[in-house]
C-alpha cells in the first residue's frame, strides 16, 4: 500500500532549516494497524500529512500503491483522498455552522453524490455511533464524545480503504477514547488499513505495528506484542 | 449537502457580520441607482421642454445671465420694445413668431406675484401689417423648412401660453393667472381683481407647468407698462423660428441686428441648466465610484478576514477531499451572493428613494429604468467577486496541514 523511498522533510524556520523527516524507508501493507508514537516535535504529524498527500517531501517519494504520490498534481491529490483515506483529528475539525447530519455528508459531497444518497449514507453512518437523536445538532449543542463519533462517522461515510488519524484520543475521557478505539479496531477487521498517530499508549497498544519517530529517524518497533489479532476491550 | 448550501449556512451563522460586509455596496448602489434615476428623468424632462419648445432664441439685455430658461426674462434690466417691430422689419427668414415681455413685482390680496406683460399676436400682426407695406420686407418662409406655421388657432386659448409661449388675443383689461397664483389666491376664470390699482377680469388660468410660469400673472405689455410707469421696454423678446436650422441662421443676424443686446438661443439656456446638473451627476458618480471602491476594498476585506477566520476548516476540507477549486468556488459563491443581494437590495431602496425624492429634489416624476436597475445589480455582483478573487484564491493556495495544527 504505502511505500516511502528515503523520504525527507525540511522546513525553513525564521531563516533556520529544521529536519522533520530524514531519510526515512517505510513499507506499510494493505490492512495493517500501524501506530507511530514518539515525543512531541519528532516528525509525527509530518508523517501522516505525507502519507495523506498533503505536504510534498522535500526529497524522496511516497508510493500509494503503484502511484507516486507527489507527482500528481494538487487537485488529483485531493480526489485520491476523498475516494481512498479518511482522517481523524485530535480536536475533531467539525465545520462548527453545519450540523452533525451535514458535517457526515461533507465527504459525500465532495464526491458528488446526490443529497438523497448523502443523507441516507451519513444517517446510517450516525446511528451506528449511537446519534441517530443528534442528527440536526450543531457540534458546540454536542459534548467531546459526541463529536468525536460524529467525526468518526464522517471519516468512515466515504468508506476509505486507509484511516489515518493524528492523536485522536487525545482529548477524550476514558469512555469516548474506548469507542474511537473500538471503531479502528472494527475498521481494522473490515480490512482497512490504519495509521495513528498517538503519545497515547494505549492506543498504540491498540495497533499491530508501532514506529518510533525521535528527532525524524524513523524507526520500526515490528509487530506490536500487546496487539492481539482479534482486539478486545481494554480499560483506560 | 452541496456547495450552495455550505455557503448558505455559512452565511446564516453570522447574519450581523453579512450584513456589515455589504453594507458599503448596498449603499453605493442605493445611491447610484437614485441619482442616476433623478438625473436620467430630468434630462428627459428638460429634452422634452426644449423639443416643445422648439426653435426659441431669447433677445436680452446684454448683463443678463442665463441659469433658467423660464426665469430669463426676469434678470431686471430692460431692453427697448421696438425691438420688435425693428425685428420684423428686417425681415429675417424663418422668423416665425416674435413675442415681448416685460415683468413687474405685484401683490395680489397679499400674495406676491410677478405681473408679466405680453403683447397679443393680434396686436403684433396688425402693427407688422402696418409697418411693413410691401412684401420683400416681410420674414421669408425657411427654404426646406417642414414645420408648419403657427395658425392663430392655435394661439386662441389662454393655454397656449404654456404650449407656444404667446397668445392670440388679449385685452388690456384681461388677465391670465398661472396655476399656483390661481390655486392661492383662489380666483377662477371670469372672476375680476383689482392689481396696481387697476380692475381686470380673468381670461384663463393655465395648466400646472412646474415652471416660475405657475406663480406669474400675464396681462398686456402695455397695461404693465402703464401700470409699473417702466415706459415702452421690456425685459425680454422672445423669437420663435420655424424650426431649428433657422434658428441657428437667425442668432447672428439678430445679434447683428441688435448689437446692444444678448441674443441665445434656447438650447444655450437649457444647456446651461442641463450642464449644472451633469456637473452635479458627474460629481455624484466620482463621490459614488469612490464609494463602491470602498465597497470592494471593504468587501475584499471582509473575505480576507473570513478566509483567516476559517483556516482550519479549509485545511480539513482539502484533508477530506476539497480540490482547491471548490474552495476558491466556496468563498466566490459567498461574494456572489452578497454582491447579488446588496445589490439588489441596494436597487430596491435606491429606486424607492428615487420616487419618493424625486418630485421634490427635481421637480420630475420617477420610473423604473430596467436597464439601469440590472446594470447596478450586475455591477455590485461583479465588483464583489472581483473583490474577492484574490482572498478566495489565497484560501484556495492554503496549506491543508492546517487541519493538524492545534487550535
Amino acid at each position: 500500500m504505502f511505500r516511502l523511498e528515503n523520504v525527507t522533510k525540511h522546513y525553513s524556520r525564521r531563516g533556520e532549516t529544521v529536519t522533520a523527516l530524514r531519510g526515512a524507508d517505510l513499507t506499510i501493507s494493505d490492512g495493517q494497524y500501524v501506530a507511530i508514537v514518539g515525543p512531541s516535535g519528532s516528525g509525527k504529524t509530518t508523517m501522516l500529512s505525507l502519507l495523506g498527500g498533503m505536504l510534498s517531501p522535500t526529497t524522496g517519494k511516497v508510493w500509494l500503491d503503484e502511484t507516486s504520490i507527489y507527482d500528481l498534481p494538487v487537485s488529483a491529490r485531493s480526489v485520491l483522498r476523498s475516494q481512498r483515506m479518511g482522517f481523524v483529528f485530535q480536536t475533531f475539525n467539525l465545520v462548527p455552522y453545519l450540523t452533525a447530519l451535514q458535517n457526515v455528508q461533507i465527504p459525500l459531497c465532495l464526491q458528488g453524490q446526490s443529497a438523497a444518497d448523502q443523507e441516507q449514507r451519513a444517517v446510517e453512518l450516525l446511528a451506528r455511533f449511537g446519534l441517530a437523536d443528534r442528527l440536526q445538532h450543531r457540534p458546540s449543542e454536542l459534548s467531546i464524545g459526541q463529536q468525536q463519533r460524529v467525526a468518526l462517522a464522517r471519516t468512515l461515510v466515504n468508506d476509505p480503504r486507509i484511516i489515518l488519524a493524528d492523536e485522536p484520543t487525545g482529548n477524550l475521557d476514558p469512555e469516548s477514547r474506548e469507542v474511537v478505539l473500538d471503531a479502528f479496531d472494527a475498521a481494522h477487521r473490515e480490512g482497512r488499513t490504519i495509521v495513528v498517530v498517538t503519545h497515547d499508549p494505549v492506543a498504540a497498544g491498540r495497533a499491530s505495528r508501532a514506529l518510533t519517530l525521535r528527532a525524524g529517524e524513523l524507526t520500526d518497533s515490528g509487530a506490536n506484542h500487546e496487539h492481539h489479532e482479534f482486539p478486545q476491550r481494554r480499560s483506560a | 449537502m452541496t456547495l450552495r448550501s455550505m455557503i448558505w449556512h455559512e452565511l446564516r451563522s453570522r447574519p450581523w457580520t453579512v450584513l456589515s460586509n455589504s453594507l458599503a455596496i448596498l449603499l453605493g448602489v442605493a445611491a447610484l441607482v437614485a441619482i442616476r434615476h433623478i438625473t436620467v428623468h430630468s434630462e428627459q424632462e428638460v429634452s422634452q421642454q426644449l423639443s416643445q419648445l422648439g426653435a426659441n432664441i431669447l433677445v436680452l439685455p446684454q448683463e443678463a445671465t442665463l441659469q433658467d430658461y423660464y426665469a430669463a426674462d426676469q434678470n431686471g434690466g430692460t431692453i427697448p420694445e421696438e425691438h420688435v417691430s425693428e425685428i420684423y422689419l428686417a425681415g429675417l427668414t424663418g422668423v416665425e413668431q416674435v413675442s415681448a415681455r416685460l415683468n413687474v413685482p405685484a401683490n395680489l390680496g397679499g400674495l406676491d406675484i410677478t405681473l408679466t406683460g405680453i403683447l397679443p399676436q393680434s396686436e403684433l400682426e396688425a402693427q407688422n401689417a402696418w409697418q411693413t407695406t410691401a412684401l420683400f420686407t416681410a420674414p421669408k418662409a425657411h427654404e426646406g423648412c417642414k414645420k408648419a406655421k403657427l395658425s392663430t388657432t392655435d394661439l386662441e386659448s389662454p393655454e397656449s401660453l404654456v404650449t407656444h409661449r404667446a397668445i392670440q388675443n388679449l385685452k388690456p383689461d384681461e388677465l391670465v393667472l398661472g396655476a399656483d397664483v390661481a390655486e392661492r389666491s383662489a380666483f377662477s376664470a371670469g372672476d375680476t381683481l383689482e392689481l396696481l390699482g387697476r380692475t381686470f377680469t380673468i381670461l384663463g388660468i393655465l395648466p400646472t407647468t412646474g415652471t416660475v410660469d405657475d406663480s406669474r400673472v400675464f396681462a398686456h405689455l402695455h397695461t404693465v407698462q402703464d401700470a409699473s410707469g417702466s415706459g415702452p421696454v421690456c425685459n425680454a423678446i422672445e423669437v420663435i423660428g420655424c424650426c431649428e436650422d433657422a434658428a441657428g441662421d437667425l442668432v447672428p443676424d439678430l445679434r447683428k441686428l441688435l448689437p446692444n443686446t444678448k441674443v441665445v438661443t434656447i438650447s444655450q439656456v437649457v444647456q446651461t441648466q442641463v450642464g449644472v446638473n451633469r456637473l452635479m451627476a458627474n460629481t455624484s458618480l466620482l463621490v459614488l465610484v469612490v464609494l463602491v471602491v470602498v465597497g470592494g476594498a471593504s468587501l475584499a476585506g471582509a473575505i480576507a478576514a473570513n478566509v483567516r477566520e476559517r483556516r482550519r476548516e479549509i485545511g480539513t476540507l482539502m484533508a477530506l477531499g476539497a480540490t482547491p477549486s471548490f474552495v476558491q468556488r466556496l468563498f466566490l459563491g459567498k461574494a456572489l451572493i452578497l454582491g447579488l443581494t446588496a445589490g439588489t437590495l441596494g436597487c430596491l431602496i435606491g429606486l424607492a428613494t428615487a420616487i419618493v425624492a424625486g418630485p421634490a429634489w427635481a421637480d420630475v416624476t420617477v420610473s423604473v429604468l430596467p436597464m439601469t436597475s440590472l446594470l447596478a445589480v450586475l455591477m455590485a455582483t461583479g465588483l464583489a467577486i472581483v473583490s474577492a478573487w484574490w482572498p478566495a484564491r489565497q484560501a484556495a493556495a492554503l496549506d491543508p496541514c492546517l487541519c493538524f495544527q492545534e487550535v
